[in-house]
């Protein structure tokens, strides 16, 4: 028969021989392959005290930014939501009255805002979505919980401590 | 005289303690068998093994003791009820038995009472040991028919005829040994290693067919038919939970570490060492190191059957009687054939 491509091995279909009948020396072998095995370099990572290096794109855990004075970027545009295609995010506008100019940076801000870490796919199209770069995503991964409610993140879990403020904002 | 003054209690006590000590040792070794499987598993998986509890998952064993312990304790309805229990039982027992004959050292000496480490030393060891081997298949084959399972029932009958089955090839085995050694008791025959050398190197066919069979005696890959996972739903202990199962675990472990033991005592000078009595030194340090010796030969057995189970893929059923019937036991028979003839030839040569 003609092979198609020069790497075709054809299947060796003798009898075995007798050495070969024998197993041992096969055995032998593979007992020497596992053997080496032990004194390889471990493929696991020990997790919790050690992570896997993230590519600097690394899509993890959203996070709601703030500008360098400590405001809140986020105006409630509603482009992330209408980007996400697992419909995970949900928001509530409200207007910015006089005198909160120092925690909104828009006239216009998210009262409520909130994405459900169960839907999410973690595309990052929200990311991308967002006009003024107000959602990212972070390094962090691995949420757990003990109640499915919990998965859903307000703006208490997403926006990163005020610079400004550290403590009165967040919580 | 009566009796009470005849009879001599310090050695009752001594035997005792000699029991407690080997029965707490290999309960103690089989514990930790477990957690080696695990580590040697992972090592050649290239993964790190339980490292959780404790320092280097150290108190892995104790967790998982704990475990089957706090499962639910479930007889099945259908099932015979005191043979269910039995069935682990069974297991536990013949498996513990068998360390009754093998000398795990020599003599200590307390003052000048002379204290041999071996519990019993029949004149007839290595037929006990074979007798209880033969025993330890009514564990699963009670415990296989008691669940009233038809997957439990064929992993016995698996089970029970591989261990008939490669019961022959060992007994011709040892055959061939007991004619280099002239003896069947343990200690004889370690004593005989001591002063000439290691019967592996007298007997090489014989101590690979008895690993052979040793194999398949403690169920262990690739002879682990009885309890092939994806062909019987688990095999024999499938109804099992709780700590009866942890029993069959258990006693697996233990047959593993007692024919370590033995294969060591029997083909590997047991107790003895490489120039044990040129070294001047006193009796009791000598034995003391003979202890150790005996128990690293062990533990280096028990790697062996661990990286054994972790490189091998199980036989299919037909090419492990196969095995068994055609090819160990002719290779026995031939082997104490030439033992035999080897033998005569020395004694009287060609006449």
């Amino acid at each position: 028969m003609q092979t198609l491509t020069n790497r075709a091995i054809p299947v060796d279909r003798r009898p075995m021989t007798f050495w070969e009948k024998m197993y041992l020396p096969a055995i032998a072998k593979g007992m020497g392959i596992t053997l080496s095995h032990i004194f390889k370099k471990k493929a696991t990572v020990n997790y919790p005290e050690e992570t896997r290096p993230f590519s600097p794109v690394f899509r993890g855990l959203h996070i709601l930014n703030r500008d360098e004075e400590g405001r809140e970027r986020c105006t409630a545009c509603g482009l992330c939501a209408v980007a996400c295609p697992a419909e995970a995010i949900t928001m509530e506008a409200a207007e910015r009255l006089p005198g909160e100019e120092h925690l909104y940076r828009e006239e216009k801000y998210a009262a409520r805002y909130e994405i459900n870490m169960l839907r999410c796919i973690f595309c990052g199209f929200c990311e991308e979505a967002c006009p003024k770069e107000a959602i990212y995503m972070t390094e962090t991964f691995a949420p757990s919980n003990y109640a499915r409610k919990s998965f859903i993140y307000g703006k208490d879990d997403l926006l990163i401590p005020d610079p400004k403020h550290p403590i009165t904002v967040n919580k | 005289m009566d009796l009470m003054t005849s009879f001599d209690w310090s050695f009752v006590i001594e035997k005792l303690l000699l029991i407690s000590a080997v029965l707490g040792l290999s309960l103690l070794i089989a514990m930790y068998s477990t957690w080696g499987e695990r580590k040697v598993a992972a090592w050649i998986q290239d993964r790190r093994g339980p490292n959780r509890a404790g320092i280097f998952g150290l108190l892995q064993p104790l967790a998982d003791g704990g475990k089957l312990f706090f499962k639910e304790e479930i007889i099945p309805s259908t099932a015979n009820q005191f043979l269910f229990v039995l069935g682990p039982s069974m297991a536990m027992l013949t498996a513990c038995l068998t360390s009754a004959v093998i000398p795990w050292g020599d003599v200590l000496y307390f003052g000048d009472r002379a204290v041999t480490l071996q519990i019993a030393d029949v004149n007839i060891g290595v037929l006990w040991i074979m007798a209880v081997v033969g025993m330890g298949v009514y564990g699963i084959m009670i415990g296989g028919w008691a669940s009233n399972n038809k997957f439990s029932l064929l992993a016995a009958c698996r089970g029970a005829s591989q261990v008939i089955s490669y019961e022959l090839p060992m007994g011709l085995a040892l055959i061939a040994l007991f004619m280099i050694s002239g003896s069947l008791s343990l200690k004889d025959i370690v004593e005989q290693q001591r002063s000439g050398v290691w019967f592996v190197v007298l007997q090489p066919i014989g101590f690979l067919i008895f690993l052979i069979c040793a194999f398949a005696e403690c169920n262990r890959t690739p002879f682990d038919l009885p309890e092939a996972e994806n062909e019987l739903n688990g095999g024999y202990h499938l109804e099992y939970s709780s700590m009866k199962l942890g029993f069959y675990l258990f006693a697996e472990y233990i047959n593993m570490f007692i024919s370590s033991a033995l294969m060591a005592t029997l083909y590997f000078g047991g107790y003895s060492f490489p120039y044990m009595d040129s070294l001047g030194l006193s009796p009791n340090l000598v034995t003391i190191l003979g202890i150790c010796a005996l128990f690293l030969k062990t533990f280096a057995f028990i790697f062996f059957f661990m990286w054994v189970r972790w490189t091998l893929p199980r036989f299919r059923y037909d090419q492990l009687m196969k095995l068994g019937w055609k090819v160990l036991i002719p290779l026995a028979l031939l082997n104490m054939l030439i033992t035999g003839a080897v033998i005569l030839y020395r004694q009287n040569g060609f006449n």
